[in-house]
């Protein structure tokens, strides 16, 4: 029997422009369209990769796999690599355009918690329903039900309506039940991992107990610390195929070097992908770290960011900022010049540069990652997420892979009895190194 | 402990389809717990939420019977086969009702399933069959007030009430044909929306529930047309075979093949158009 559970072969998606956005479409645009694509029909098939004039983009192409019995895949890329669609493939909610996959097993698939949930049935009667929603047999559930109550502790409000739940009830009955399906292969997409800090990890734990337990696990997550955990291996996705395909680290890393390689590319944000309404009356055109190469910053250096920017119209309040997240999308901090009180008055059709420092991040030796924001007032007018990624460096301290989040600057007085020291404060790059 | 079921014979190739898809009426089956959960789940919810729950489904034929009597039966005396106006208009609104309703709740319940559709797999064909056979429960207690008022007009049912189950599984292929179409179109135009209030109403009127198809028959054969041909609504041979089973009216004959075989076309043109725009669902909605 072929140990191979999952394979895909030149699987690719390719959307129409316009079926991405969210609604419908009025009887008036499918008769323009139905024009259009008699007219694409005569014209020879456009190069795959990005948009296309006539309106269509492949949010996943060429892409090939193939998973044994067993394996746990950490599914990993940036928004718009195809994640999302290639979960929504294997699971069979929507066709690839071109390509195939093969799946051996039943499969079970876990997209979101509590489907089909209603507010007016109890905790018990929902059980059974997203039990069936999720594909489980009625015995199956029947066999698992005790321990779905035991894990989501609902023990005493089973009978009661689920609209009298909290969120954190709701959601624990939810993963209860989606956790306990016995299917041989297991589609899962992080968002299942939701709630507070401690439920977080009760599902990701349980998510690595199926893993254990000998069931092939395709796992889609932003959480680096989770997949280099749970998973046995790695596939890291990019905008027109795959990037990585082997062990955990080096899907990781294809994955930090596709964020270093937009970075570079996108230096100049004229294009970076903004949601609607955004950098349109003011935009960051470009942001980079002062005084550093290679988005090496050494350890206890201070951030530079320097913003460069447009406006189209006149502005007033204007202020930058920008947030720092850990690779695991941990939000760490926010500076924002509002925090001193320096706002711009700016005309329209004017440009500029603004520079922010951080005297003392204190941030510890890892990579990170850094979102953008300007606001005008309170609101928003342009925000890049992911705009610029940087690496602390270690400079020699020890401990660099222990250290959490911080690494502060730390001043030490000794006094030793009879042997007075002097004090000196620890900086990197002093010159007893060698 | 956890039993995995053996992988040996579900093998799931996933290809782009092109054209026409088969119909896949075993996946269905092998889904009909699922189906069978969200009929319970509709109709627990309506009785659990409504203050008047199950009686709704008496109230609404109940009181549009008595506004037909009054109007239809006393004032514009459109005729009832010599059987009593009340008696004659309820038994063609318990069909109907039950037509009406199960078209527009199959009408919207993928745009009402968006959540589902794009975050599971299961065949799409469930729904439309779910919301159309949720309605046979409200049907059913309709029923025990028209069994109240055949006794109290005295009058028992032909033999002919075997075929009841056969004239309520037409209406429901009548609603489920209408529902998939209409349901499969709505998720790409949401003026179906619009639509369907509009069309049912306009339905009732050509179908004999306040007047006997005797009438309609008529006026056909006036013109030099076949009395069949009133058979192609498909409500028509149902109406008129309830009648005929539960009061024993007329036998409705050609009615009822016609009706019949234009709800099975309707069957398979709707199930393969549903199956045909399937495909797009979870994209488009």
């Amino acid at each position: 029997m072929s140990d191979v559970v999952i394979e895909a072969e030149d699987l690719g998606k390719e959307y129409r422009i316009g079926a991405l956005l969210p609604g419908y479409r009025s009887l008036r645009e499918t008769i323009v369209d139905g024009f259009s694509s008699a007219a694409r029909r005569l014209s020879f098939r456009r190069a795959p990769g990005s948009r296309s004039s006539s309106g269509t983009i492949w949010a996943l192409k060429d892409v090939n796999f193939e998973v044994l019995r067993g394996e746990v895949v950490g599914l990993i890329g940036r928004n718009g690599a195809g994640k999302s669609t290639l979960l929504k493939i294997l699971s069979r909610i929507t066709e690839p355009t071109t390509g195939r996959a093969v799946i051996h097993g039943r499969v079970g698939s876990l997209l979101e918690v509590g489907m089909g949930f209603h507010p007016e049935l109890t905790g018990r009667e929902n059980i059974f329903l997203n039990g069936a929603i999720l594909g489980m047999k009625r015995v199956e559930t029947f066999r698992n039900f005790d321990d779905i109550v035991t894990f989501a502790e609902l023990e005493k409000f089973i009978d009661t309506p689920v609209k009298y739940y909290s969120t954190g009830m709701y959601l624990r009955l939810a993963f209860g039940v989606a956790a306990h399906l016995e299917s041989e292969i297991l589609l899962v997409d992080e968002v299942l991992a939701v709630g507070d800090v401690l439920f977080q990890k009760k599902c990701l734990g349980k998510i690595g107990e199926i893993a254990k337990g000998g069931r092939t696990v395709f796992f889609v997550s932003h959480n680096m610390s989770a997949i280099q955990s749970l998973c046995t291996r790695g596939i890291c996705l990019k905008p027109g195929g795959v990037a990585a395909d082997g062990t955990v680290e080096s899907a990781v890393n294809a994955y930090l070097e596709t964020i270093i390689d937009e970075q570079l590319a996108n230096s100049a944000l004229h294009a970076a992908p903004r949601k609607e309404g955004l950098g349109t009356r003011f935009r960051i055109s470009s942001v980079r770290f002062e005084g550093v190469q290679d988005s090496q910053i050494p350890l206890w250096s201070p951030l530079r960011l320097r913003f460069d920017f447009e406006t189209t119209e006149p502005l007033s309040a204007v202020s930058l900022g920008f947030s720092v997240y850990s690779m695991d999308r941990e939000h760490l901090f926010t500076c924002e010049s509002a925090d001193s009180d320096s706002f711009l008055e700016l005309e329209g059709g004017i440009a500029g540069s603004a520079v922010g420092e951080v005297p003392h991040p204190n941030l510890a030796p890892a990579r990170y990652v850094v979102d953008i924001r300007a606001r005008s007032g309170s609101a928003v007018v342009d925000a890049i997420d992911s705009a610029l990624m940087f690496e602390i460096s270690p400079f020699g301290v020890s401990s660099w892979s222990t250290d959490r989040r911080f690494r502060p600057v730390s001043e030490w007085n000794y006094q030793v009895l009879g042997n007075p020291m002097a004090v000196h404060p620890m900086r990197p790059a002093v010159s007893d190194r060698t | 402990m956890t039993s995995l079921v053996s992988s040996a014979d579900s093998v799931i190739v996933i290809k782009p389809t092109r054209g026409w898809a088969t119909l896949k009426l075993r996946e269905v089956w092998q889904y009909r717990e699922l189906l069978y959960f969200l009929i319970w789940r509709e109709v627990k919810v309506r009785y659990k939420q409504t203050f008047l729950g199950a009686a709704w489904a008496i109230l609404q034929p109940l009181t549009t019977m008595v506004v037909f009597t009054i109007f239809f039966g006393k004032m514009a005396k459109v005729g009832s086969d010599g059987l009593p106006y009340p008696i004659f208009s309820y038994v063609g609104l318990l069909p109907w009702t039950y037509f009406s309703d199960a078209v527009s709740k199959a009408s919207g319940i993928l745009v009402g399933s968006s959540n589902l559709l794009t975050k599971i797999y299961f065949p799409r064909l469930i729904l439309p069959i779910s919301a159309v056979l949720s309605g046979v429960i409200d049907f059913a207690i309709a029923f025990i007030i028209l069994i109240g008022m055949m006794f109290f007009y005295g009058i028992w049912p032909t033999p002919a009430v075997v075929f009841l189950p056969f004239l309520l599984l037409l209406a429901t292929g009548a609603s489920l044909g209408i529902g998939m179409w209409l349901s499969a179109i709505n998720v790409k135009y949401r003026d179906v929306r619009y639509v369907v209030p509009f069309v049912t109403q306009l339905w009732l009127f050509v179908t004999p529930v306040i007047y006997p198809a005797s009438r309609a028959t008529a006026t056909l054969v006036e013109h030099g047309l076949p009395p069949w041909l009133y058979g192609l609504n498909p409500m028509v041979g149902v109406v008129e075979g309830f009648r005929w089973a539960l009061l024993g009216s007329g036998h409705p004959g050609s009615l009822i093949l016609t009706s019949t075989v234009v709800t099975v076309l309707m069957l398979l043109g709707g199930g393969m158009y549903f199956r045909k725009m399937e495909r797009t669902f979870a994209d488009v909605i």
